[in-house]
């Protein structure tokens, strides 16, 4: 490697929402490293200042997630040879999202629509009850487990552009919370979710442009819960159901 | 911001829907207007229709013929993905009714000229 090659040139998101702007860093390159490792060489040893959120380093725990020249990426998995142009990266907040700080995405309204899917476990039964064997094999378990390893990195919510033109609308995360839990036998909200991913921010508006699914590092489908969450609407509606 | 990478397949197919279907919308009145000329004003269809045999309007067509079978085909494809149980060759589903327009529109142009 010659001395111009050693280093990456680094441009930073800066500011909040309300006012913005970019610095630049020359960021010593390494083998095997990871854009979250640039991001902490920075606040290390040249900018203290910089905010960023990250926790696990190993793709677990969803936090680091930030746009990498323009793509929604899990910062702690991603290997910078793999994403540098030319030795340069532009590392920016998640898009669709209000910025607390730098590179912190404020992810409040990520969780609210997580919520608003409902999201939450539905109880079928109580700690009286026997408890309830599962058939791993079960064709709807299979489908639930599709979903179970979202990590909640909201990378899905900032890759859609269907978030990005309706504020309203619940996002591939929250939608394929509510898919798996419509599948989870365990699970007694079924009336409740279907209604709550039918209305005006629901299921009904996902285009199906994919990139959910493209982008997704756990390599979930958000796409095809999404599908099915139509499906299952449109077929209590017919139903006459309205409300469940 | 810069906006995220979009260039993947189903992207792609989702913006061909929405313009080929922008595309016959505004082409949808013009149609039914000239058809009308056929009881209103016949000479002024007659006109139009030699108009249209030039090897231009002939290529305009080809373009149409397109647009009309990418948006049908396409919109097969998004009712059996919202409909039917998943499949996950939607790339290839995607990439199948681009060629299917792309046969008849090509056979439709060998055709007219």
């Amino acid at each position: 490697m010659t001395a111009a090659q050693e280093t990456l040139d680094v441009t930073v998101h800066r500011g909040t929402t309300r006012g913005a702007c970019y610095d630049s860093f020359q960021v010593p390159a390494h083998e095997s490293q990871t854009v979250l490792d640039v991001v902490s060489w920075i606040q290390q040893f040249a900018d203290p200042t910089l905010s960023y959120r990250f926790a696990c380093r190993v793709g677990m725990c969803g936090s680091c997630a930030m746009m990498v020249n323009g793509t929604p990426r899990w910062t702690c998995r991603t290997h910078v040879k793999k994403v540098a142009a030319d030795g340069k990266l532009m590392i920016e907040p998640l898009r669709n999202l209000p910025v607390i700080k730098d590179l912190a995405a404020d992810m409040d309204p990520f969780f609210d629509k997580w919520t608003a899917a409902q999201g939450q476990h539905h109880p079928s039964q109580t700690r009286h009850d026997p408890i309830e064997p599962i058939d791993p094999g079960d064709p709807l378990r299979v489908e639930a487990d599709l979903g179970v390893e979202c990590i909640n990195c909201a990378i899905c919510y900032a890759a859609c552009d269907t978030v990005a033109g309706n504020p309203d609308y619940l996002g591939p995360a929250a939608l394929q919370r509510a898919w798996t839990l419509l599948n989870d036998s365990r699970d007694d909200g079924r009336g409740a979710i279907l209604d709550a991913v039918s209305g005006t921010g629901g299921c009904h508006n996902c285009h199906s442009m994919g990139s959910c699914t493209q982008y997704c590092p756990n390599e979930l489908n958000p796409m095809r819960a999404i599908a099915g969450l139509k499906r299952e609407t449109a077929k209590s509606f017919f139903k006459g159901k309205r409300n469940a | 911001m810069k906006a995220p990478a979009r260039s993947h397949p189903l992207w792609l197919a989702f913006v061909l829907h929405r313009l080929s279907g922008l595309a016959l919308a505004l082409f949808l009145p013009a149609h039914f207007w000239l058809l009308s000329q056929a009881l209103t004003n016949p000479s002024r269809l007659d006109g139009f229709l030699a108009f249209a045999e030039m090897p231009l309007v002939k290529l305009a067509e080809f373009g149409l013929v397109f647009l009309l079978a990418v948006h049908m085909f396409g919109g097969l494809r998004l009712m059996a993905l919202e409909f039917l149980p998943w499949s996950d060759r939607q790339k290839t589903l995607a990439a199948g009714a681009v060629g299917v327009a792309f046969l008849i529109s090509t056979t439709f142009f060998l055709k007219a000229v």
